[in-house]
């Protein structure tokens, strides 16, 4: 039954989608503490755990471990719509990946864990039907 | 732009064309798909020893350390989606390359950006 794992199907693109993001907002994270942490040391700290939900997120969804993928997502999800609406367009240089929504990749930051809750939510009603097709 | 990321996103673009209509038809990418993509990837280490000459020289403000980190990062994206791709060789294997493509795609005009705005 693979075609009911978290990483098959949609879930495979998913996943990589996610570690994607996992490795760009991490080291994006790291170089700014790194090079200068005094300027916006929340900012930094919060762009260093966004990269931590999203390595958590791959790690779910590659492993099939769906409470902690519905969790994480759950804590993305928040995460880019608070920081989203507390953010300043403006502040780039203070910016995270979740920053105006994600305005700076695409918007696919806001997108991702609509799409990430929709795919679990499916697979959870594929699973507990008696025949799946 | 260097006359290189014009080429390599050019190429990018028709390879995102082309995978989408893959994807639409439910066909696999052949021999001459992955050639291509091989070539970006040569391409994009070629951009990597450009860019390295460049901070080498006069680089005004430039956020080196993000410029650098974009270069190297855009070695490695075409190859792990090729890898993660190959695990499941349907349509959903060629939208992990495609999510490849554009991503590289995206890293060209990000160091684009970098540069100009230095």
């Amino acid at each position: 039954m693979s075609e009911l794992s978290t990483k098959h199907g949609l879930g495979r693109v998913l996943v990589f989608v996610y570690g994607l993001f996992a490795v760009a907002a991490t080291a994006r994270a790291l170089v700014q503490l790194a090079t200068d942490a005094s300027t916006a040391p929340v900012a930094y700290v919060l762009s260093l755990f966004s990269g931590l939900v999203y390595i958590v997120a791959t790690w779910a969804l590659a492993t099939d471990r769906r409470t902690v993928a519905i969790a994480t997502i759950l804590v993305e999800l928040t995460g880019v719509l608070v920081i989203g609406t507390i953010s300043h367009p403006s502040d780039l240089d203070h910016a995270s990946v979740w920053s105006d929504y994600g305005n700076g990749y695409g918007f696919v930051p806001l997108v991702l864990p609509l799409v990430g809750l929709w795919w679990l939510w499916r697979l959870g009603r594929q699973g507990s039907s008696p025949a799946p097709t | 732009m260097t006359v290189l990321q014009i080429v390599l996103g050019a190429i990018c673009v028709v390879l995102a064309v082309w995978l989408v209509v893959l994807i639409v038809l439910d066909r696999l990418p052949g021999d001459l798909l992955y050639g291509v993509l091989a070539v970006v990837e040569i391409g994009l280490v070629v951009q990597l020893v450009i860019g390295l000459v460049r901070i080498s020289g006069d680089h005004g403000d430039l956020n080196v350390a993000a410029y650098v980190g974009y270069l190297v990062g855009s070695l490695l994206v075409l190859p792990a989606a090729f890898v993660w791709a190959a695990g499941e060789r349907t349509r959903s294997g060629t939208a992990v390359l495609l999510v490849g493509v554009l991503a590289v795609t995206f890293l060209f005009l990000r160091l684009h950006q970098l540069w100009t705005y230095r």
